[in-house]
């Protein structure tokens, strides 16, 4: 049994609302913890659009998805948040008033006295192929992610896809594994240059096999691959046989555990009120994204202002003798104080 | 204004007025064109927008982009007349331009 780290604030989402609920709380001398799925901080804005620009954060005429994500890192920095990457929040439990049970798929247990949901468009997910009748190989023969790489000692692996991951696990997982097929849609690949070279190599060399097309069916019987089929970009059909398959086609948003938490939904969003942003669970809050209420727009500086106020009512749970007085970070010393400028 | 026709793979037509310089996933979710997702908002980072374009059509617009094929990669089904619909600009000669949407966006 893991210890169980106690915490005021626990933030599910990393996102930039996630990252500025930090600020927000940390004024109120409220600690945060987050929890994000993706292994960096950031959400969407350095998951989808690193690169690209934003425009309409106010008083920053024109900043990145990268650059926004590492400004508010910089603004969070003084509050000193702990970060839990790589890490779904599975379950949630309330066992106080407010008080609150959270465990993650890596086993970590939280007791947190405010919930803040920032959980954006849900979590982060690798996408499905479309393969018919794919279920029942999935965790069995058939995964998304390698966790151990012993696990495909000596197997015939099928890898799908054109990009990092499906290029690195290929050099990584070749001389660990009976045989590797690489099978993309085309002869090129967005992968990094010198991976691609040197699965190039690989296939010169008859220590792998390249295949170009798309998979179409998978064989096999209760869980465990036989064969898949693949369809190349003439039509004509081919059947590999294979132990286990690793499809990398990116990743997808979808909602994931958040509906398991005892909270009211509208078509994948959490209602919540516009003074408090807490959901139908007192001392659940959600900001961001992933919240509705008459008006809601799905932008950034939306989630700001909730944030804001949020803290004002998780103030209340985590100190319920404290009272609140409002002030200015331009004229606060005790506010100054806590950003380490004073 | 010229008017772009969704066929989705259930066989639901959507024609929809343009706007010249928008583009093609704009124009479908003002359609409600529900089978183009369009999760990154038209960022050229996500592939649920794609579509297949009418043969009629193909040749009349430009080619997609190294960075299009790319995120082309994450689509599913992936055929020759295979696009990500962010990527299509609108124009006065795309009028009557037709798309067809595939069965899964991946999500």
């Amino acid at each position: 049994m893991t210890e169980t780290i106690k915490t005021d604030a626990l933030i599910v989402g990393a996102g930039p609302v996630g990252l500025f609920a930090v600020f927000e709380l940390g004024l109120l001398d409220i600690k945060a913890h987050l929890v994000d799925i993706l292994d960096k901080v950031g959400g969407q804005c350095a998951e989808l659009y690193p690169e690209k620009p934003i425009y309409d954060i106010p008083g920053i005429p024109y900043i990145t998805g990268q650059g926004l994500t590492d400004a508010l890192m910089e603004q969070v920095k003084p509050f000193k948040p702990t970060f839990h990457l790589g890490e779904m929040v599975t379950s949630l439990e309330k066992v106080g008033e407010p008080l609150f049970r959270v465990t993650t798929d890596r086993g970590k247990t939280f007791e947190a006295k405010v919930i803040v949901i920032a959980a954006g468009g849900g979590s982060f997910q690798p996408k499905r192929p479309p393969i018919q009748g794919i279920e029942p190989y999935e965790g069995k023969s058939v995964f998304y992610a390698v966790r151990q790489m012993e696990a495909f000692r000596g197997k015939r692996l099928l890898i799908v896809g054109g990009g990092d991951s499906a290029l690195d696990w290929t050099l990584n997982l070749q001389p660990v594994a009976k045989r590797i097929t690489l099978i993309h849609r085309r002869d090129d690949f967005r992968a990094a240059p010198d991976s691609v070279n040197k699965m190039r190599a690989l296939v010169t060399s008859g220590g792998m096999d390249l295949s170009i097309g798309q998979v179409t069916a998978l064989e096999g019987e209760g869980g465990q691959l036989a064969a898949a089929q693949v369809k190349d970009n003439a039509g004509a059909v081919t059947r590999i046989e294979c132990d286990a398959m690793l499809p990398f086609f990116g990743l997808t948003m979808k909602l994931g555990p958040v509906a398991n938490w005892g909270l009211d939904l509208q078509s994948e969003l959490v209602p919540v009120d516009t003074a408090k942003f807490e959901t139908n669970v007192p001392g659940i809050f959600a900001v961001g994204d992933i919240n509705t209420y008459p008006g809601k727009l799905k932008l950034i500086l939306s989630g700001f202002h909730e944030v804001a106020l949020m803290s004002q009512q998780a103030h209340r749970y985590v100190f319920p003798d404290k009272k609140l007085v409002f002030q200015y970070t331009t004229s606060s010393t005790s506010l100054q104080k806590k950003l380490g400028v004073a | 204004m010229p008017k772009i026709t969704f066929i989705e793979y259930d066989g639901t037509v959507h024609t929809v007025d343009a706007e010249v310089g928008a583009t093609v996933m704009e124009t479908a979710l003002k359609g409600g064109v529900t089978s183009i997702v369009a999760e990154c908002g038209g960022s050229c980072t996500c592939s649920t927008c794609h579509v297949y374009v009418d043969e009629k059509w193909r040749d009349k617009i430009p080619p997609a982009s190294a960075e299009e094929e790319n995120q082309l990669d994450s689509a599913f089904d992936v055929r020759s007349n295979s696009r990500l619909s962010c990527q299509i600009k609108v124009t006065e000669e795309l009028d009557g331009f037709t798309v067809h949407t595939p069965t899964y966006q991946g999500r």
